[in-house]
């Protein structure tokens, strides 16, 4: 074979990434739902203020949220994380190629072609985006709505240690970089099934059942000995990041865990999808 | 293997099949889901610069021989080249170079038209960005949906939506064009208007293979047929060579058949036949004008005569025993 044959040209790639994020955040449905995952932060905070705040029954960084308004970025993804957050997450993964297969538009993806695996990968790595972007919105909106409200200043953290504010901040983030990468691993087991079906809303309602099957299992203690390897199991490991000093173990398990997820998904819907027939 | 360098080159290119001036060949190419075999050990022969008309009822296989093409679906058996280079193994250097309409159009229906082409564009990874809103307006402005670029694709008619996918085919130059049923629901000045665009892109050397189960749409504009039926492909060649074009048979009615028989045997026709007020023959070399002069010299009363060229539909009914808008 010669070297004078087909070459690829290596930005396109990068532009494939683009349109698939563009025609994920340009979509109308999706906009809707970011607005939706925006509201929380916004309630939270309204209501707090509204409310003076500070008793002891709502989650942990409730009560703290008049001290710093950091919190309300914190106690928003407290809130989203059992439901929203991953139903966004789901939505954006059933949707990857099961969404292309019932529209017909797979078809002519992989007739210009564009090689399945690259697909898999391009469609993978927009939901990974979609993920963070997605948690961040949470996150910055809750630290606009709580600074403007509460203003911010340095967080008294659980342990009773201070923080500045520029280091509190930088946890807070942390703890959703954290948080997304947990909900990357449920768009992993997303795009599988998604190449499992051509009903996108099946896909995403399937993974909605699944995610909120393995918190309710979470909650069995007859089961605990399946409990370490659920995928939600460590979701809620993000507090952790705002102790002092940081407590790494939870984390770390969920990061390793997410990794396993994302890996053996992403293989399972690659075995599904390449030999795949595709007569959608 | 020597292949082309580049694609945007236009025209056929003639060194990319060594072995073959074939644009497709297919060996033994079978398909079978579960029990049913869709297609059934079929050997197509699609020459680079023809216009390959890919003709049969509903349900005869053609979609899925296209989808086994262009690698959509997974052949139960049998080997394919395209352009000269094996698949599925060659299809991300083949297939840039094809192509393709697949069982009727599909696009994102909350984006416009453009932004459909936009996007498949972006998936194109030998296309160039810089040149990419020039080609896709060029492509638009080919089906004549410019105007209606910006719409939404939810709102375009059926006609349309299949302009846009016939768009798509165009964005890059192609040295093959699979258009599988490219008329489908267009009116007929959109039937038209397909034809004769297949017939500037088949001057401008791009091989095209046209399936329809309309024979009468794509007829005038093929120079090779394929016929399917239940799976199998039961005729191909040149559409000259199959309608029998060398060969037209004449029928001279008259009162005097055996006199007439006399004539033409003498004008040496072939099979000259003879029958209750008519005689027949086939005509070789000499022109029909010819006969009905000679006929009329030596006195025979000459109350009819007919030239018979058998039609592609004639061919098609006798070997399916079916009319094309029957399912196999």
């Amino acid at each position: 074979m010669s070297a004078v044959e087909l070459s690829p040209r290596r930005t396109a790639s990068a532009r494939f990434l683009r349109s698939e994020l563009w025609l994920i955040f340009g979509r109308r449905r999706n906009q809707a739902g970011l607005l939706v995952l925006m509201a929380v932060p916004i309630l939270v905070a309204v209501a707090v203020k509204v409310t003076g705040g500070g008793h002891g029954d709502g989650p942990d960084f409730f009560s703290s949220i008049t001290d710093n308004g950091l919190f309300v970025a914190l106690a928003a993804l407290t809130l989203e994380l059992p439901l929203f957050l991953p139903l966004a997450v789901a939505a954006i993964s059933g949707d990857a190629i099961a969404g292309e297969a019932n529209l017909g538009t797979l078809r002519y993806l992989l007739a210009v072609p564009v090689q399945r695996t690259r697909l898999l990968a391009v469609k993978y790595l927009a939901i990974v985006v979609f993920s963070f972007a997605a948690t961040l919105l949470v996150t910055l909106t809750g630290i606009v709505m709580g600074l403007a409200l509460f203003g911010g200043g340095s967080m008294t953290l659980f342990s009773g240690t201070q923080i500045g504010f520029g280091e509190a901040a930088g946890r807070v983030l942390m703890a959703t970089a954290y948080l997304s990468v947990g909900f990357a691993s449920l768009g992993a087991v997303g795009i599988f099934v998604s190449t499992l079906t051509e009903q996108p809303i099946g896909a995403t309602i399937a993974v909605v059942i699944y995610c909120v099957a393995n918190f309710i299992i979470d909650t069995i203690p007859q089961l605990d000995w399946l409990h370490p390897y659920l995928i939600t199991h460590y979701w809620t490991s993000f507090g952790d990041l705002l102790r002092s000093p940081i407590a790494w173990d939870g984390v770390g398990k969920g990061l390793f865990l997410a990794a396993v997820y994302i890996l053996v998904f992403w293989c399972a819907a690659w075995a599904r999808f390449a030999g795949k027939d595709v007569t959608s | 293997m020597r292949l082309r360098s580049d694609r945007p080159s236009p025209g056929p290119s003639q060194d990319a099949g060594t072995t073959s001036g074939l644009a497709v060949a297919t060996a033994g190419l079978t398909k079978r889901f579960g029990h049913q075999t869709a297609v059934d050990d079929i050997a197509l022969r699609v020459p680079r610069g023809a216009v390959y008309g890919f003709l049969g009822p509903n349900g005869s296989g053609k979609t899925t021989t296209i989808r086994m093409l262009l690698s959509l679906v997974t052949p139960t058996a049998g080997s394919i080249e395209i352009l000269g280079l094996p698949m599925p193994r060659g299809a991300g250097r083949a297939l840039p170079r094809v192509g393709s309409l697949v069982e009727g159009p599909a696009f994102h229906p909350y984006l416009s038209g453009r932004a459909n082409l936009r996007r498949l564009d972006a998936a194109d990874r030998y296309a160039d960005p810089a040149t990419a809103d020039r080609r896709i307006d060029a492509a638009l402005d080919r089906v004549g949906l410019l105007a209606a670029a910006k719409k939404h694709y939810r709102a375009y008619s059926l006609g349309m939506r299949q302009r846009l996918a016939i768009a798509a085919a165009l964005l890059a130059p192609r040295d093959l064009l699979v258009l599988d049923e490219p008329t489908n629901g267009l009116d007929p000045q959109g039937t038209r208007e397909v034809r004769s665009l297949i017939s500037t892109l088949a001057t401008d050397g791009t091989t095209v293979l046209v399936s329809s189960h309309l024979l009468s749409e794509v007829e005038q504009v093929c120079s090779h047929v394929g016929v399917m039926h239940v799976g199998r492909l039961v005729a191909q060649g040149r559409a000259a060579d199959l309608r029998g074009d060398g060969d037209p048979r004449v029928r001279v009615d008259t009162p005097q058949p055996e006199d007439a028989a006399h004539v033409l045997r003498e004008k040496g026709l072939a099979e000259v036949t003879v029958g209750a007020g008519r005689a027949g023959g086939v005509l070789a070399a000499v022109p029909a004008e010819e006969v009905v002069a000679a006929l009329v010299h030596a006195g025979v009363p000459v109350q009819g005569f007919v030239v018979d060229r058998p039609s592609l539909e004639d061919l098609f009914v006798s070997l399916t025993g079916e009319g094309f808008d029957v399912s196999g």
